[in-house]
């Protein structure tokens, strides 16, 4: 037992314990997730959604999972090998390096590092990379047009995401999010969201733009472009952006879990199980909003960006760096 | 201050649109779990048309063979086939021929096929082509003697286009065999 | 890889029609819209030629689902051709049924008895209700909003069953006669006729509560698609495409057929002509179908509920004849020659949609796809109505 214990303290096996963990909360979060989902958008249409497979449903992510995996994979004519098959990877690899930082308990981050909240943030850009060529790869009009929204919507939200972000940074006066975490463990009324509303808000509809969940879902759009960027893409491929998708909008939730609601951290019995509880709360706020609200015209989503978000993320941090100041 | 004023009022209808979908998400189904439950409105569906007997015989049903029916439907799904007892038989070209065989509403081949005299006739085979029906109730409107009548035949399932092709004089004399049989025993 | 694929992908007479058009002009993306597409309500097909995210020119085009309707009148008897209505437009079947039937017997001065007419307003009505809470629900959907579809359903469900006591079916009525209805109303109708009415008032609010209000909606339908009246005349828009634009025309206050000269209700008419215009029409068409039903639900009188005196085989006089009724898309014509015998010498079938879809076109010219997407599912089309 000791020997695995000072395995465990050289860095890499630490590292590596940590990739497998992460890499199986993902894979289960994946199943989960797309059951929750549907079973959420089926409660709120008076239906039960997934019910046959399994008692209630339990066994229909496994049964999606066994079908996805096991249909061919077809590349339409005059697509780019390389590219169309190196988008659906591009998506899914971050992920697992986005997770790394983030403390899920006390003692439990994959990886300590001083700068995990600008790790976060530059591998969770990657994906935008990988909706380009997705739609560029994929020789389709339908696709191109997808990947062209995607990418002007990634690269405009990720402003807003970065100050809002930068608010919280000068509050707890770290990137760390070990730090961030234990700045916000003083009781209930120390978490960042009663200190910084609004760079929550701003957040949190970044997110949603980031990840294109709905009302921001416009690279998806079923009735326009018949599925966006991701139109000729069927079996696995779809599967790697579908598990993608769901796999950010937890990175999206942990972070604003550890940066606005205090983490691991709870009025009582602090612990994992608080920052996962957090996660599950967020993501099903986003699966509530999907199935309310209709789609944004894609020049509206883009006004909101520079003519709201953007200043009010702007004087959010210039009014946090002036209370800074004043307080100290 | 319009925009600001515009912008919260918008926020605000947002918040009760998930108030909304909120309040249905904690609502029960509304859906019926078929097949093991059955939905309650199939009192009124109509299904394929059925030769109405008389009451004191189940065997022999009340169609005089007018061939109302026949004319009036817009599919051409029925055909008839009678006789006048004590003649031979009608026209062996109208014995029951294949559903397909049969022309068209409308071509120049299809005479008037009402009879508006008084001779007696015997039906000695009714079918009905299902697969053309479009559930329009013309001929069991047009029967002057209330000789069909709607199955309420709502659970069917076959394999090929012929299991919906019914000979509806069969289906009495069956029903009536049956009922005979259950009263025997 | 084979380098020539053995089916031609060139495109067909109209995509080369329509590319040739905009040679020379730049660099835009000519896509097809359709006809298999979740947005397009049927088999519609509409080439756009795109520049960036604009619509520079498109062009509807029709034909996937021409079944021939005005022919098979002609082949069929004028009772044999009753199912056929309620088949053209399935959404308001019972207009069409109205519109045929009437037109019958105007040509053949046939009288209605008044329970007839009044039982013939209940079911339109209802059935226009159902119609503009699939049109709602639809356009929802087509705006990314997944629920509200789902909502209407669950009221249709109901309309569905209370239409299914006196018709006989759910959704292709054939339930109209020359001279009256072939069935009559039954007290378990009125019953739940009544039950709906009282349910259905507590679920507009919450309808306006999830969609019209809602602030992203607004965003994507306000200022979208502004008709001008000028351009609605040209085209002879009608229904609530023409009344959201101002002008307060309806068949049954203009030209009054059976007993709307009776009845009591508003037409709601819009300002603008935008899509959010038209959304309020029909949202105010709901309500006030409403009131008709509970005016005609407390007069309808006792009596025969179809004309003892119409013969089986009908032979109406040589003549024309036009009759019109509003249907929840818009004014829905048949113009019926008969040249005296069993069947119709031509039957000519106007179909609101196919003015209103052809206002697409140039309403469409500058805008964004998002956009055109919004305007077409605004128009409230029916594509086997538009090509019958």
């Amino acid at each position: 037992m000791t020997q695995i214990l000072q395995l465990l303290t050289n860095p890499l096996v630490y590292l590596l314990v940590a990739l497998v963990a992460i890499l199986t909360f993902i894979a289960l979060n994946g199943l989960i997730l797309v059951y929750v989902e549907r079973k959420v958008a089926g409660f709120v249409q008076r239906r039960p959604g997934p019910y046959e497979v399994g008692p209630h449903g339990l066994l229909q992510p496994v049964a999606d999972a066994l079908k996805l995996v096991g249909k061919q994979l077809v590349m339409p004519r005059g697509a780019d090998r390389i590219l169309y098959w190196a988008a659906p990877l591009l998506s899914f690899a971050p992920v697992a390096v986005c997770l790394l930082p983030i403390p899920f308990g006390p003692n439990l981050a994959g990886l300590d590092v001083n700068l995990g909240l600008l790790l976060v943030l530059a591998f969770s850009g990657l994906n935008v990379l990988a909706l380009c060529l997705a739609g560029w790869g994929s020789n389709s009009k339908y696709a191109l047009l997808g990947a062209a929204r995607a990418v002007a919507q990634s690269v405009a939200y990720e402003i807003p995401l970065l100050l809002s972000v930068l608010s919280v940074a000068f509050i707890s006066g770290s990137l760390n999010f070990a730090e961030i975490t234990a700045s916000q463990t003083r009781g209930l009324l120390s978490w960042n969201v009663f200190s910084q509303p609004l760079a929550f808000f701003i957040f949190f509809v970044s997110a949603l733009a980031e990840t294109n969940r709905a009302p921001f879902d416009l690279p998806e759009a079923e009735s326009e472009l018949t599925a966006g960027f991701h139109t000729e893409y069927s079996g696995m491929g779809f599967g790697l952006f579908f598990l993608a998708e769901y796999s950010y909008m937890i990175v999206v939730s942990a972070v604003a879990s550890v940066l606005f609601l205090g983490g691991w951290s709870g009025p009582f019995l602090s612990g994992p199980w608080w920052m996962l509880g957090k996660i599950y709360a967020l993501i099903l706020a986003m699966m509530w909003f999907r199935w309310t609200y209709p789609r944004v015209r894609f020049d509206q989503l883009l006004n909101i960006c520079w003519k709201w978000l953007i200043p009010l993320s702007l004087i959010n941090l210039l009014g946090t760096a002036f209370m800074i100041n004043l307080v100290r | 201050m319009t925009t600001i004023q515009k912008t919260l009022k918008g926020l605000w209808s947002l918040i009760v649109g998930l108030k909304v979908t909120g309040k249905e998400f904690c609502r029960p189904w509304i859906t019926v779990h078929y097949p093991r439950q059955e939905v309650s409105n199939l009192d009124s569906y109509r299904g394929h048309i059925d030769l109405v007997p008389f009451p004191e015989d189940p065997r022999k049903p009340l169609c005089i063979v007018c061939r109302r029916c026949e004319e009036v439907c817009p599919s051409g799904c029925i055909r008839i086939e009678g006789h006048v007892p004590g003649e031979e038989k009608e026209n062996p070209a109208r014995r029951l021929l294949l559903i397909s065989d049969v022309p068209l509403p409308g071509s120049a081949a299809r005479e008037p096929v009402c009879s508006a005299d008084k001779t007696l006739r015997v039906l000695d085979g009714f079918s009905l082509n299902y697969n053309l029906c479009s559930l329009c109730g013309l001929c069991v409107q047009s029967c002057p003697v209330s000789s069909l009548t709607f199955s309420g035949d709502v659970y069917l399932a076959g394999r090929s286009r012929k299991d919906f092709e019914y000979d509806l004089l069969q289906r009495l004399r069956m029903r009536a065999d049956s009922a005979n049989l259950r009263e025997a025993v | 890889m084979p380098d020539k694929a053995p089916f031609n992908l060139d495109g067909d007479y109209y995509s080369s029609r329509f590319s040739e058009l905009s040679k020379g002009e730049g660099d835009t993306l000519i896509l097809n819209l359709g006809p298999q597409h979740p947005s397009t309500h049927g088999v519609l097909r509409v080439i756009v030629e795109l520049d960036g995210e604009y619509v520079k020119r498109a062009e509807p085009v029709l034909g996937y689902i021409h079944r021939m309707h005005e022919k098979m009148a002609e082949i069929k008897t004028y009772v044999q051709y009753l199912p056929n209505m309620g088949r053209v437009d399935y959404l308001h079947a019972l207009a069409w049924n109205w519109a045929y039937v009437g037109a019958v017997e105007k040509l053949m001065e046939l009288e209605v008895p008044g329970r007839a007419e009044y039982i013939r307003v209940i079911t339109c009505e209802l059935n226009r209700i159902s119609s503009h809470l699939l049109w709602w629900g639809a356009y929802v959907l087509d705006l990314g909003g997944f629920t509200p579809i789902l909502y209407a359903f669950d009221d249709r469900e109901l309309l569905m069953d209370i239409l299914q006591l006196p018709t006989g079916s759910r959704l292709t009525y054939c339930y109209y006669r020359f001279g009256g209805v072939s069935a009559d109303l039954t007290e378990t109708f009125m019953t739940r006729t009544r039950n709906f009415i009282e349910r259905f008032k507590t679920r507009i609010p919450m309808y306006h509560d999830l969609v019209t209000g809602n602030m992203i909606l607004r965003g994507r339908c306000e200022e979208i698609g502004a008709l001008p009246v000028e351009m609605a005349r040209r085209y002879g828009a009608t229904g609530p495409v023409l009344r959201g634009s101002g002008v307060p025309y309806d068949v049954r206050r203009m030209e009054p057929y059976s007993v709307y000269d009776k009845l009591e209700f508003d037409v709601p008419v819009g300002q603008n002509g935008d899509a959010m215009d038209r959304y309020d029409v029909r949202m105010a068409e709901l309500e006030q179908s409403i009131r008709i039903i509970e005016q005609a639900l407390n007069r309808i009188p006792d009596g025969p509920f179809i004309n003892p005196d119409v013969p089986d085989r009908i032979f109406p006089p040589k003549g024309e004849v036009y009759f019109a009724v509003e249907g929840a898309r818009g004014k829905i014509g048949v113009y019926l020659v008969s040249d005296g015998t069993a069947r119709p010498y031509r039957l000519k079938l106007r179909a609101p949609g196919y003015s209103n879809l052809h206002v697409f076109a140039e309403l469409a010219q500058g805008t964004i796809l998002a956009d055109a997407v919004s305007i077409l599912g605004s128009l409230d089309l029916v594509i086997p109505e538009i090509d019958r």
